[in-house]
């Protein structure tokens, strides 16, 4: 199978088991990360996760010092007990030092994260302490750096990141409802006796476990971006909960997938990790364009449509007026598109009715057809329908009637043209004395 | 306590059904010659020299009250009379300095389970990707406890609820597609899912056009012909004489409670609103207008 993917050239990167070993990695960090990123996003505490991120290093080096080792365990403890910290401390700053969150998070992530640095320097100068393997993360070594396991050759890193991934899936599965509701409605958790702030020092001590396992992976960059970046581009295409947290996990496998190939020698050859977050940056930002319900283009064309559709009932209801004041009166093409504002759109909006025969052109002049024609009698009722009930129900003004009218013509539907038939009981005309058309004839 | 079987029957009918078969043990508790609404057990709220504080500044001082159950509670009072932070505390959102707060005579943990609560619209993101019929379903999660899913029968529950205030057809939708009528009566099935004895509205009507209005109305009135006691509190002076039964009038400390008729009053109003003078103003002509003149 991978012979028939490398004669594919740019499937090439992918051939080798090194790169196969980077991208899982890559893909199940991101994935843990995204997890519990969908429930930071939606508490609108994205930031959290960057200062978790930066505060567990003093739980870190505690460990390191107490434990002697960089086993996991004592680290994941450490890194845990920091993050609760971390909470706790912003909650109080927040509570009793009178700030804000957001400035309370800032001096206790900052602090944090400089007693890690002296604690470091003051006793572990053993140690190497790289910036760039902070910011990048060591993701190369899972190429080279392997165990064996039921015969595949698997890389060690899979040993931190496959625990987290299998605990963030457990908590958010058996704590589906407890964690959705304390999301989406603190108070009435608590009221119902689902402690809301149980729930949120649940999460952040998962955030920070999940840092700590994939910070040595992928580097602290990556670490926030995968929390962040996944979740607000599903949320950009999902409307439950569910498929939003599906989509997220999507994403942050597509993330490790392309970036991997962007990082590749045939692309860009750079840092995989760094190349990742260029990747879900990228989705993001095709998400933003495109998204078919909140997408800036379909809103775009969704605006397009409505002004399209509000210009060629506009041509209509010209026509028949002209129509009822003078049977005899026909307009020309160019006259009637000045008439509604002119340039392109109304070009367009005409050339639309013509293509749909509403209307026809002959002898240089407009005509409607039969349906055309009423289908505009059908907006000239909903108009004078609401004229008329503006008159009689709310008392305003028949001089007062006619510009609010020609706004709701537009969306005058059948529902709401019967209701105000029902309401208005024979009548027939408006309050300016013309017929308001009925539709069966 | 019997535990309704919400599964199967209307809520309101099991309401009143389950009124029906208390019936004979108030009767049992209750000596003969007492009228048969004047039931021996406890108040459906009653609050002891309660005190709360923010940064140990008290927003709400020695509040002490009686509600006897099956009542529409109106809690008026100006901004920042503390009306939000009464019902959060006896809901345990916020905690006590002082003083103790008993649902139908225990301890609010223990009580949970008989407690509504919707709190103002505004206080949740109506951006959160759940549909109608999910946020309905969070008012079972109280019955529920941890750990349990809500099933086919608390789906039932959620479309009943819908269907009761006028939002079936909106199951569906997210939420973000709703207008501010329709988040309040979302809310309010919300409300009604939790099926409880004792709830605690805050400015359920805020927001929400005049037929949302008269829909919430009546439907708190249902409630109250099922015995259920209902706290809303209320800003339109105009109307508090019309909706509630019972006031609560509020400014940091407790100016009055009781029976609308004889508590609702102007000049309880001006100790309540005092120096708010347009206010008051508006306010005792709206009682002057409705009151017959003594």
């Amino acid at each position: 199978m991978f012979i028939i993917i490398a004669q594919l050239d740019w499937l090439e990167p992918f051939a080798s088991p090194v790169a196969q070993r980077i991208i899982l990695v890559g893909a199940l960090t991101n994935i843990a990360c995204a997890l519990v990123g969908c429930y930071l996003v939606l508490r609108r505490m994205s930031l959290m996760g960057d200062a978790i991120a930066h505060a567990v290093l003093p739980g870190l080096v505690l460990a390191f010092i107490f434990s002697g080792s960089l086993n996991i365990a004592p680290l994941f403890l450490g890194a845990a007990a920091v993050g609760l910290l971390t909470t706790f401390l912003t909650q109080t700053l927040h509570q009793y030092g009178r700030v804000p969150t957001d400035a309370s998070m800032g001096v206790v992530f900052t602090s944090l994260f400089a007693l890690g640095v002296v604690l470091l320097k003051t006793y572990v100068s053993k140690i190497h302490f790289d910036v760039d393997c902070v910011f990048e993360g060591l993701l190369y070594q899972a190429g080279f750096d392997t165990f064996e396991f039921a015969g595949y050759e698997l890389p060690r890193q899979l040993r931190t990141v496959v625990p987290v991934v299998i605990i963030n899936l457990a908590v958010i599965f058996v704590l589906w409802k407890e964690l959705k509701v304390s999301a989406f409605d603190p108070a009435l958790a608590t009221s119902m006796g689902i402690s809301a702030t149980l729930m949120h020092y649940l999460l952040m001590m998962l955030v920070a476990v999940t840092t700590v396992a994939s910070f040595e992976v992928v580097g602290s960059i990556l670490v926030i971006a995968m929390l962040i970046v996944p979740p607000a581009t599903a949320q950009l295409l999902t409307n439950r909960l569910a498929p939003m947290i599906a989509v997220a996990c999507v994403f942050a496998i597509l993330s490790a997938i392309l970036g991997y190939w962007l990082a590749s020698e045939q692309v860009w050859n750079v840092d995989p990790s760094g190349a990742m977050v260029v990747a879900a940056g990228g989705m993001y930002a095709l998400a933003v364009l495109f998204a078919p319900q909140y997408g800036i283009l379909s809103t775009l064309i969704r605006n397009l449509q409505t002004a399209l559709r509000i210009l060629r009932e506009d041509l209509l209801l010209m026509l028949y007026r002209l129509e009822e004041i003078d049977a005899t009166k026909r307009m020309r093409p160019e006259e009637a598109v000045a008439a509604v504002g002119g340039g392109s759109l109304a070009r367009w909006a005409l050339a639309m009715l013509r293509h749909r025969g509403r209307i026809e052109i002959r002898d240089g002049r407009l005509h409607m057809t039969d349906d055309g024609r009423w289908r505009a009698a059908r907006l000239v009722r909903g108009h004078r329908l609401w004229e008329t009930y503006l008159v009689k129900n709310l008392g305003l003004q028949p001089d007062h009637v006619h510009a609010p009218a020609d706004r709701v013509e537009h969306f005058i539907h059948q529902p709401l043209r019967e209701e105000l038939q029902k309401e208005l009981e024979d009548t027939h005309r408006d309050p300016h004395g013309r017929d308001i058309p009925d539709l069966n004839s | 306590m019997r535990t309704l079987s919400v599964g199967r029957q209307s809520l309101l009918a099991a309401a009143s059904r389950m009124c029906h078969e208390e019936r004979p043990m108030i009767a049992q508790s209750q000596t003969s010659a007492q009228p048969a609404h004047a039931t021996s057990h406890p108040p459906a709220l009653e609050i002891h020299d309660m005190t709360v504080a923010y940064h140990r500044k008290p927003v709400l001082w020695d509040i002490d009250l009686t509600i006897p159950e099956g009542n529409l509670v109106g809690v008026v009072g100006p901004n920042g009379a503390g009306k939000t932070t009464l019902i959060k505390a006896v809901l345990g959102l916020v905690p006590l300095a002082s003083g103790k707060v008993e649902i139908y005579g225990r301890p609010y943990e223990d009580q949970r389970k008989i407690i509504g609560y919707v709190p103002q619209r505004e206080s949740v993101d109506w951006d959160f990707p759940v549909t109608v019929r999910d946020v309905v379903l969070m008012g079972t999660y109280g019955r529920l406890g941890w750990f349990r899913r809500p099933g086919h029968g608390e789906r039932e529950v959620a479309n009943r609820c819908l269907t009761q205030v006028g939002m079936r057809d909106f199951a569906n939708r997210q939420i973000r597609q709703l207008s501010g009528g329709q988040q309040q009566r979302v809310f309010l099935a919300r409300a009604l899912a939790q099926d409880a004895r004792v709830y605690f509205m805050d400015e359920p009507f805020s927001g929400v056009d005049a037929a949302t209005e008269a829909a919430i109305l009546e439907l708190l009135q249902e409630l109250r012909s099922a015995r259920r006691t209902v706290f809303v509190v209320h800003h339109d002076l105009q109307t508090v004489r019309g909706y509630f039964d019972y006031v609560i009038l509020l400014n940091m400390r407790l100016v009055a409670s009781g029976p609308t008729e004889t508590t609702f009053t102007p000049a309880n109003l001006h100790k309540t609103y005092g120096g708010r003078l347009t206010i008051l103003d508006e306010a005792a002509e709206a009682v002057r207008q409705r009151q017959p003149i003594r």
